[in-house]
């Protein structure tokens, strides 16, 4: 081999390019390649087969006009905000609480995390048996004397959202509070000895020191925790299907029915491509204030 | 001694304060809540039926059966088949297996060429994966149905291989990418002085130093691609559907009687194997779980 | 003059970054030079460039007469040692040496015997079978320059290799490699930023800032000559004292203050006249005495001392100005006591304020 030359750009480190092929595959061919796909025939008519009969907007007026969309938009959007109050708020609590210098913490960790390594479908159906009115839960409190007692959430149209919030949290609340544990336990051990030394409250410490300076860990979980909501699929399917009435339908089951049971694809797409409208909304503000303000060195 | 030194402020405290008391107290009964679904399933895929129906589900049986859990395992109907859970049990093992093993060793090398051999572009290659996984995956479902048709693997068990492998990819790149980046450079300066090459570096100094983290990796896949519900779903066939669409498609089929106990049996039986790994793996779970999350 | 190493025109960019800015450089055979300066100078990063671990921008490097510009690292003929020391932990040290001639395809008793060899130098021996993770810091130190012995190359490239080790084991290992120098009598390049390093090893030393090489001269050229301010302040500790003045008279005297100094005996020649003029004097070369002399003393204000063991640096107001002497512990002055400084004017340098060059 010459060193008087320049190799061809290339060709240098060859290997690597090979390397980095599948890579390279997945993000220009399905990533980005599969997205502007999706959206560019979601302004089709495209029915059974996808094809390039432009129909404007019209989809995409068709979904909004359309009740069961509506509903399912609805119902995430309930769903979505308490689901990230309650996850974040139980879980820094319980962070907080495993903070304390506690003994047996790797047991309570190792109970409060495991629902989080479980399937969806099996949390669902699990939540859905508990729930059951006919023997679960209601029941056994109704046997014990309280005959009036009623806590049936998965078959009415108003507590249904709730439910799913039961389950939701069983699996989740874990996994925040791992990340919000590990955020305290990323706090200089100084912060903790000045506020001692001022004569702080620990309580008043956490509020108005640790929580401020945990800024970027919430952001972090609460973009973690919107980016699945979004997605969410598998719970529902599993504990309610959507039921009763569509008061726990969801987008991505719409999508799902539009574009592979129904077989009115141009539907689908333009449902998928508001999905991927609503997770830029969340995204694009948060990886502004994450990689926006930091210079390159 | 005069001038003796009285301490002042409180005594250390006792384990029974009431800060103690309500400190435990909640975390005991968040820890029923979080309990009780697990001792719920495995109470009620314990009894017979006839003992569920007049029982209550938060008691023991009364009288053990493992009936529920052999007809869950190999009689419990889908549709037409009647061969039980098993048989979703051995699809999801022959997806999870390859899926697991091409997705980390793609992932690996990505995060080593990415910390080692950067090259033009790179890094844009990287910041699109990362946001692609936060992409609803809706919205890149049917272009991979054509992609996958084209290939003549649609509906295939390499099909849902391959979709795993491309969904695993920004995780575990990121994973494997902020590993290597926390090795010493000059190992790598120190192997090329050497004249070792690409794969002779990754092989010979990267990989025999990272076996922690492929641990963090196998837990990470084991348990996503085991609970995966919606690719199984779209791009396989019935006679292959994975683990958790074959239970959902038990518990939730509309005829017949509810087998409550055959139900509560399938579905432990569904999440034995993220449990086996979450309990076996312990810290090393946290670590995965946190990895994608805490960045550098 | 064989050349061992040439760099010509060398430039490095990254982004729109230019770090290395059209450096030359030629390194004789047997040489020893020590890059020196600050952090992010550009020091490690010529190192890296000569190595071939970084892709240049522009330029050529030749070794031995052979332009290895685009070379592999491992086609260059050189061995690299690295601050980290960067062994393979998961191998023993004879895997650590063997590693790369393996790589090289060396015969398996060639190998043997060039491992026999570097650890009876370097006395390794006893260690040979050992994990890094099982040797101290010195140990391992040896080790890595151990598998830049056994490549049997021309050219040693050192990154910083005695910075991780504590104060005690670094002075060994600097005899250590010097005795190594002149036993193999190869080509060495050095990178540090301990000028104590720099001036005990070097044949030359070049001393780098913002990827440019400001001198590269004699230890003792750079020490009493420096060629500009930046390098006159980066050399020497304690550092050398500035004093803002102007020359005069033909440049046959400097103007500080209101003092007046003879500049007869000055090594640089006659400087001309500058309105803006700066006298750098280091601290060893002052004397502190109780008398003035015309035209060889500033009369000066003891403000405080700083007691160094065998000597103190007696810090002193020069018409608003800081200096500071070194002087044996036992004969510094007392604190506020009004003296003046004998300046040897053959040992100072002179430069131009706007400049900043050597006059």
């Amino acid at each position: 081999m010459s060193g008087q030359t320049r190799p061809v750009r290339v060709l240098r480190n060859l290997n690597a390019k090979i390397a980095a092929v599948p890579m390279i595959l997945t993000t220009l061919v399905v990533f980005v390649g599969g997205t502007i796909w999706t959206v560019i025939y979601s302004f089709t008519n495209s029915k059974l087969l996808p094809k390039l009969q432009w129909v404007g907007t019209a989809q995409y007026e068709r979904l909004w006009n359309n009740d069961l969309w509506n509903a399912a938009i609805h119902n995430l959007l309930f769903f979505g905000v308490m689901s990230m109050v309650f996850t974040i708020g139980i879980g820094f609590l319980l962070a907080v609480l495993m903070d304390q210098k506690i003994r047996f913490e790797d047991t309570f960790r190792t109970i409060m995390l495991y629902p989080f390594a479980l399937s969806f479908i099996v949390t669902g159906l699990v939540w859905q048996w508990i729930l059951d009115p006919g023997m679960g839960l209601q029941e056994v409190v109704r046997r014990m004397g309280w005959e009036s007692f009623s806590f049936d959430p998965l078959h009415d149209p108003d507590t249904v959202l709730y439910g799913l919030l039961i389950a939701g949290l069983w699996q989740g609340t874990g996994f925040t509070m791992c990340l919000m544990l590990a955020g305290l336990r990323g706090i200089d051990e100084d912060i903790w000895k000045a506020a001692r030394v001022d004569g702080i409250p620990r309580w008043k410490t956490y509020i108005f020191v640790v929580i401020p300076m945990m800024r970027p860990v919430f952001i972090t979980t609460l973009v973690l925790v919107a980016a699945g909501i979004i997605k969410l699929y598998d719970l529902v399917v599993a504990q309610t299907n959507g039921n009763p009435g569509n008061a726990s339908q969801m987008p991505a089951m719409y999508v799902y029915r539009y574009m592979f049971t129904a077989q009115n694809l141009g539907q689908g797409f333009a449902a998928s491509t508001m999905m991927l409208l609503s997770v830029l909304i969340v995204l694009i503000p948060w990886a502004y204030l994450e990689f926006g303000g930091k210079k390159r060195g | 001694m005069a001038d003796t030194v009285t301490p002042r402020g409180k005594r250390p405290q006792s384990r029974f304060t009431t800060n103690n008391i309500v400190l435990y107290g909640i975390l005991g009964v968040m820890s029923i809540y979080y309990l009780l679904p697990l001792y719920v399933m495995v109470m009620t895929s314990l009894k017979d039926m006839v003992e569920i129906r007049v029982g209550n589900i938060f008691a023991p049986p009364v009288e053990v059966t493992f009936q529920p859990w052999i007809k869950a395992w190999s009689q419990a109907c889908t549709g037409l088949n009647c061969d039980g859970l098993s048989r979703g049990f051995w699809n999801s093992v022959m997806i999870t297996v390859p899926s697991v093993i091409i997705s980390i060793i793609v992932a690996s090398v990505n995060g080593y060429a990415l910390v080692n051999w950067k090259f033009k572009g790179s890094e844009v290659f990287f910041t699109i994966l990362i946001f692609g996984s936060f992409i609803p995956y809706q919205i890149m479902l049917y272009p991979i149905v054509i992609i996958l048709r084209e290939l003549g693997i649609y509906g295939t068990l390499s099909g849902l291989i391959l979709v795993h492998t491309i969904f695993g990819m920004p995780i575990l790149t990121l994973l494997f990418r902020n590993y290597f980046s926390s090795l010493p450079e000059e190992l790598f300066k120190a192997a090329r002085v050497d004249g070792a090459g690409f794969w002779g570096i990754y092989f010979q100094i990267m990989l025999p130093m990272s076996m922690p983290i492929f641990v963090v990796a196998l837990i990470l896949q084991i348990t996503g691609i085991w609970n995966d519900f919606l690719f199984g779903v779209v791009f396989t066939k019935p006679e292959i559907y994975p683990m958790t669409v074959q239970l959902n498609n038990i518990v939730n089929s509309v005829q017949g009687v509810k087998e409550y106990n055959v139900n509560m049996a399938a579905t432990m039986l569904t999440g034995l194997v993220p449990l086996i790994v979450y309990f076996v793996s312990g810290k090393l779970f946290v670590r995965g779980i946190a990895a994608g999350a805490v960045k550098g | 003059m064989t050349h061992s190493i040439q760099v010509k025109d060398l430039k490095l960019d990254f982004g729109s970054v230019s770090v290395l800015k059209n450096l030359n450089l030629d390194v004789a055979e047997g040489e020893f030079i020590v890059l020196l300066g600050p952090s992010g100078c550009g020091k490690s990063t010529l190192l890296n460039c000569l190595a071939g671990l970084l892709d240049i921008t522009d330029g050529e490097i030749w070794i031995k007469n052979k332009n290895v510009t685009w070379s592999e690292p491992s086609d260059r003929g050189i061995g690299m040692v690295f601050q980290s020391y960067a062994l393979y932990p998961q191998m023993t040290v004879r895997g650590n040496l063997s590693f790369g001639l393996k790589n090289a395809k060396v015969p398996k008793d060639e190998i043997d015997r060039r491992i026999a060899r570097a650890s009876e130098i370097l006395q390794i021996q006893p260690l040979l079978d050992r994990k890094p993770a099982a040797l101290s810091g010195g140990q391992r130190q040896r080790v890595a320059i151990g598998r830049a012995l056994v490549r049997d190359v021309d050219v040693f490239l050192f990154d910083e290799p005695l910075s991780n080790l504590d104060a005690k084991l670094r002075a060994e290992l600097r005899v250590e490699i010097k005795r190594l120098h002149s036993r193999l009598n190869n080509t060495m390049i050095y990178v540090t930023h301990d000028q104590i390093e720099a001036l005990t090893l070097a044949d030359r030393i070049a001393i780098m800032r913002g990827g440019i090489i400001q001198q590269l001269a004699a230890p003792q050229e750079i020490y009493n000559r420096p060629v500009n301010l930046f390098v006159a302040g980066f050399i020497g500790s304690p550092a050398m004292n500035f004093l803002k003045g102007a020359t005069v008279d033909n440049g046959r005297a400097i103007q500080v203050g209101d003092v007046k100094l003879d500049l007869a005996g000055y090594d640089g020649g006659q400087p001309t006249d500058r309105p803006q003029a700066i006298l750098g004097l280091r601290p060893e070369h002052l004397t502190i005495q109780d008398h003035a002399e015309a035209g060889h003393t500033i009369p000066a204000l003891v403000e405080l001392d700083e007691p160094m063991g065998a000597d103190a640096l007696v810090w002193l107001q020069v018409m608003g100005q800081q200096v500071s002497v070194r002087v044996p512990f036992e004969r510094r002055p007392v604190k506020g006591a009004q003296v003046h400084l004998k300046v040897d004017i053959s040992k100072a340098s002179i430069f131009d304020a706007t400049t900043e060059l050597r006059v």
